[in-house]
């Protein structure tokens, strides 16, 4: 059974369509990025996958309706929207001895042992710490709850790249290493792109790329190609082409890079630079998202 | 750990929640207590010469003059309590979306029936037995420091002991603490609840607004008052009931007039506890929609 099944997931706000049937499945165990500009629909998305928001369509998330039973999913999902909502006022071990009064998986030893590597007091309230500290309690939370499935979105926005760096690498480190499944939502996808075992692009609320990264990389290629072949390179059909530094750099799908490699240097797309490919590629299909 | 225990536990740990949030659930009683202290110390030092004075009065006067204090005690934490619950429960939904800690308190597995009754709890049962105990404490002191300084006097404190029944006291204040502070007052507070969960500004004009505009529609419309009569009678008219007199004297008596039976029983209770349920309702389902503002 997949972690994360959702079939026909329509959200609309109005006669804005923020998510129009979207189908997604992720199995246990691959750590997928949801990626995509501000407003394709990401935090719409996952607002649904974790019950935090009605919605059109079938889901299914660990086998539960998130819509209809948030609270008994929020045992075994963990979720972080933003590390900015810790609450200003809470003490730092009151929001400890909470989170371990309510919560059946969370191990507070496990939270005050991370806690003790930073400068973070238990006495401390949240308004008083620094916003990489309040992401470091928040991590420090989510670390020592045993999830099956942890959500995050956009953890660490308006973060310093230390705390973000270490963000991603203590809790996806942590994740990797018990087998767990995570979907993390970003439009920086600089910071995520080694851990991830699939890769989503959504684009005014609709997925228009999903793929292994193993898929990624034997089936994209980019070629940086030599000025001379450009014609024979094009008559490939390129799905994306864009200007390198003195170079035309073409996007390929499903080539032999045998046969790319004598056009020039052959390369796996970043994420980066996939994701903007895919993006020019489908201008026409995604515009009529937006409304309907 | 079954599934009726971990409600009741999370129930529970929100309570306590929603107190290290808004210590003035306990902190504001404690110091209206001390500044009343305050003020009935200094009342001491002329105590034995006005209880010498009133002694001459005798009866019904003497009582009144003896109790006195402690009764305006216990109405002045009361009056503290309704102020409390009702600046807690505008803010207590509205706040959570404002600073956006509602997200941090949806990742958790506590449903939005019971974070909702835990700050329904709040005004109904918390603040009623946290004003109890305050006014124990605070008329405790009072009749022990004003024994010391009649003795000081050489008086006799039997006067004061004599009329100042505290165990009868607190019975009563704690009947009418529980049943209508906390009971017969729900719907108002369940009302500011659901403003608070509906309001993405300004959460008392949300809660003051409708009734007002109720009010007025009537009255154009109809001419009539039923709707401003009715709220009015059940939060102003409550503690009337089974106390046909009505006339509030300054004594314990009109605490209670022996009628919270009465008062339990009555329709106007019943009504009330299901107006409170219907608009605790309305709170859960607003709470569940609304993440943000």
């Amino acid at each position: 059974m997949a972690v994360i099944d959702a079939r026909g997931l329509r959200k609309t706000y109005g006669a804005t369509v923020a998510l129009d049937h979207i189908d997604l499945q992720v199995e246990e165990g691959r750590i997928v990025g949801l990626i995509g500009a501000n407003g394709a629909g990401k935090t719409t998305a996952l607002n649904a996958l974790v019950g935090l928001t009605p919605y059109e369509g079938q889901v299914r998330v660990l086998g539960r309706n998130p819509w209809t039973e948030r609270a008994r999913l929020a045992c075994d999902l963990c979720f972080i929207t933003d590390v900015a909502v810790l609450p200003r006022w809470i003490r730092v071990s009151e929001a400890l001895d909470f989170v371990a009064g309510v919560h059946p998986r969370f191990d507070r030893r496990k939270a005050e042992a991370f806690l003790q590597q930073t400068t973070i007091h238990e006495r401390s309230r949240v308004r008083e710490l620094s916003k990489g500290m309040i992401a470091q309690l928040h991590l420090a939370m989510a670390m020592a709850i045993d999830a099956r499935l942890l959500i995050l979105d956009e953890p660490t926005l308006g973060l310093d790249l230390l705390y973000r760096k270490q963000f991603y690498d203590t809790l996806l480190a942590d994740y990797l290493e018990r087998g767990r499944t995570v979907l993390v939502a970003t439009h920086q996808v600089e910071e995520v792109q080694g851990v991830l075992t699939d890769v989503v692009f959504i684009d005014r609320g609709r997925i228009v790329f999903n793929r292994s990264m193993e898929t990624i990389e034997s089936e994209f290629h980019e070629v940086l190609v030599h000025p001379a072949r450009l014609a024979e390179a094009e008559a490939l059909h390129p799905f994306a082409a864009r200007e390198g530094i003195g170079q035309r750099v073409l996007m390929f799908e499903g080539v032999d890079p045998a046969r790319l490699s004598v056009l020039g240097e052959v390369r796996t797309p970043s994420i980066g630079d996939l994701f903007v490919a895919v993006m020019s590629a489908h201008p026409s299909r995604a515009e009529g998202a937006v409304t309907r | 750990m079954s599934t009726a225990t971990a409600s009741v536990r999370r129930f529970l740990w929100s309570v306590r929640r929603e107190l290290w949030e808004t210590r003035s659930i306990y902190l504001g009683p404690l110091a209206v207590g001390g500044i009343i202290l305050i003020g009935f110390f200094l009342a001491l030092v002329p105590l034995p010469s006005r209880l010498r004075a009133a002694q001459a009065l005798g009866g019904a006067e003497l009582r009144a003059a003896v109790e006195q204090p402690y009764v305006i005690a216990a109405i002045i934490l009361m009056a503290v309590d309704l102020a409390i619950a009702v600046f807690y429960c505008v803010d207590a939904l509205y706040g959570e979306r404002r600073d956006r800690s509602v997200l941090f308190w949806k990742s958790l597995p506590v449903s939005d029936v019971t974070a909702v009754l835990a700050k329904a709890a709040i005004p109904i049962v918390v603040l009623p037995l946290v004003t109890f105990a305050a006014t124990v404490a605070v008329q405790t002191v009072m009749l022990v420091s004003s024994t010391i300084a009649l003795a000081a006097a050489g008086l006799s404190a039997s006067m004061v002991w004599q009329h100042v029944s505290l165990f009868e006291i607190w019975r009563i204040n704690f009947g009418h603490l529980v049943a209508f502070h906390g009971l017969w007052y729900s719907p108002l507070y369940a009302w500011l609840l659901l403003a608070s969960a509906w309001a993405t500004r300004v959460p008392f004009l949300w809660a003051a607004l409708p009734p007002v505009a109720v009010a007025i529609v009537e009255r154009v419309a109809f001419n009539t008052r039923h709707f401003q009569t009715l709220v009015l009678d059940h939060f102003l008219g409550g503690s009337d009931i089974g106390n046909p007199g009505g006339h509030l004297t300054m004594t314990m008596d009109m605490l209670s007039s022996g009628h919270l039976d009465e008062l339990l029983i009555s329709p106007g209770m019943g009504i009330g506890v299901v107006v409170s349920l219907v608009f605790l309702a309305g709170a859960v389902q607003l709470r569940r929609y609304r993440s943000g503002m």
